[in-house]
């Protein structure tokens, strides 16, 4: 099922987000998977988020089709050139994988093999429209496909990112060439993200927030330090310094965050980073009750 | 030594179809070797330019438009008509487009592509890099070249990994190359460029020495060294 079918008929659509293991053991992750099973319209599957080498998202998104969990496949452009994106792309919509988010990815320098070769011979943009060209039946270099995926695109914006104006000029850019839906990075500053949708919104594409559950104060010093885009307020990183029982205080921030923005924008993807089991008390507690 | 070849006429048009006055610019060095940037080919590109109706306020063809510091100074001399040019346009290799567009705040056009010779560089670069893709685009960056000023090389804007205006990959030293470009075009109240810039695709295959540059004497001489290892 396309998420852009539940945007269209007016829902709130909830997704999560799952990561494949360092290694062939994918137990956990479809435990995560199955915890958020009936409270969210699909998981998304990271691509060797951060550039550290794991399992592929491509095959943890079947494993999750086959046991009825709407993947979102996150594809980026870091290990990839543009014969490997249309093949993979075409692999995915074999298994039965309909929506795909179209992500640059980051720098190899990040991760856990900092002297690969940074591939990007696409990005994000570049890629939303490759997998336009396939689902209107053609590869990129004009050939005919013996038969054409018909894919939801979907991408990424930054809302907290100063200057602000041209993360709206690429946001334009990956509408032009395909997406039919955004997610954003991390969101803890809620006039930030209202400001944000105040200029975003006028393009048309729904939007679904960022959610990060805090799980310490530490964390949210950490990403205010190195995360681009992200800006825990320090109000926010008081409340989990203040908890006594951090997991309750995460999932309070993290709901109250998203009734604070629900109004303003059309979904919202909640990145757990390993508490899965906390995002259905995340759901009860913003209003959002199951998926379907 | 780097090899240029002058874009097509119509493309430099879609460049300056909307200025009211452009300055020339050429280079005696690599560019006038590849007949695209001395003094004769300043003079024709003068001459197609006109007979198109752009009127051209001056020209000037500098030694090596790679080396900022004769540029100023060969500019410097030029300052009146420099004032009346809404633009220029610099007819040379990748290196000298941006360092001449560093030195003007003006908006600066390439005339030309740069094509790979497998390596073989300019006489006197500063911190400007070509990566010799023969299909330069600094038209829609103000002049700066993402595909070497960025680390991951990106052609159609920025990635949201900056922090704080600097790259992920080195943020103590390395600024993020598309909030260069951004800063520049604001100052310049041509943002806009970043909207109407066509979607970017590299052709990698124009990254590689073209076969009839092979057979040039400046090939065969570094062909020659390289080969003539001391014993």
């Amino acid at each position: 099922m396309k998420l852009s079918e539940l945007f269209s008929s007016g829902k709130f659509v909830v997704t999560s987000e799952v990561a494949p293991p360092k290694g062939v053991e994918t137990g956990e992750m479809l435990e995560n998977a199955e915890l958020l099973r009936s409270r969210v319209d699909a998981v998304n599957i990271t691509d060797q988020q951060s550039s550290v080498m794991r399992l592929g998202s491509l095959v943890a998104s079947q494993l999750l089709k086959a046991r009825g969990i709407e993947p979102v496949f996150q594809l980026t452009c870091r290990d990839r050139n543009r014969i490997a994106l249309q093949s993979d792309l075409l692999s995915a919509w074999a298994v039965g994988v309909e929506n795909v988010l179209c992500l640059t990815g980051d720098h190899v320098a990040l991760g856990d093999f900092p002297d690969a070769k940074p591939v990007f011979d696409l990005d994000s943009v570049s890629l939303l429209s490759t997998a336009m060209a396939l689902n209107a039946g053609k590869d990129l270099a004009g050939n005919e496909l013996e038969g054409a995926p018909d894919f939801c695109l979907g991408a990424v914006v930054t809302p907290g990112a100063d200057p602000l104006e041209p993360q709206l000029i690429k946001m334009e850019k990956k509408i032009a060439a395909g997406a039919t839906f955004f997610q954003t990075q991390a969101v803890f500053d809620t006039e930030t993200f209202a400001r944000f949708m105040e200029r975003a919104g006028t393009l048309g594409i729904p939007v679904m927030v960022g959610i990060i559950l805090l799980k310490s104060p530490g964390m949210a010093r950490f990403m205010n330090k190195n995360v681009a885009g992200v800006h825990v307020p320090d109000a926010l990183i008081a409340e989990m310094a203040a908890a006594a029982d951090r997991p309750a205080a995460s999932i309070e921030i993290a709901a109250r965050l998203i009734r604070e923005v629900r109004d303003v924008c059309q979904g919202v993807h909640i990145m757990p980073l390993g508490w899965e089991k906390h995002v259905p008390a995340v759901l009860d507690s913003a209003g959002l009750p199951g998926a379907g | 030594m780097l090899i240029t070849e002058r874009k097509p006429i119509d493309e430099i048009m879609t460049f300056i179809a909307n200025e009211k006055s452009v300055f020339l610019l050429g280079c005696d060095g690599c560019a006038a070797a590849s007949g695209t940037g001395g003094v004769p080919e300043i003079q024709e590109l003068k001459n197609e330019l006109e007979g198109r109706g752009v009127k051209v306020v001056g020209w000037k063809v500098v030694d090596f438009l790679c080396q900022k510091a004769l540029i100023r100074n060969a500019l410097r001399t030029h300052a009146d008509a420099l004032s009346r040019a809404e633009s220029i346009l610099v007819s040379t290799c990748g290196i000298g487009i941006q360092a001449t567009a560093t030195v003007v705040d003006k908006a600066v056009h390439p005339a030309c592509d740069t094509l790979s010779l497998g390596g073989i560089r300019g006489e006197w670069q500063g911190e400007e890099r070509c990566a010799e893709c023969g299909q330069c685009f600094l038209e829609f960056t103000g002049g700066i070249c993402p595909l070497t000023a960025c680390a991951k090389g990106l052609v159609n804007g920025p990635c949201g990994g900056a922090k704080d205006g600097h790259c992920e990959v080195e943020p103590d030293v390395r600024r993020c190359a598309w909030e260069v470009i951004y800063e520049r075009l604001e100052r310049q109240g041509r943002v806009d460029l970043l909207r109407r810039s066509p979607l970017q695709f590299k052709d990698h295959a124009r990254m590689q020495p073209p076969t009839q540059l092979r057979g040039t004497r400046r090939w065969a001489v570094d062909m020659r060294t390289t080969e003539d290892v001391v014993q």
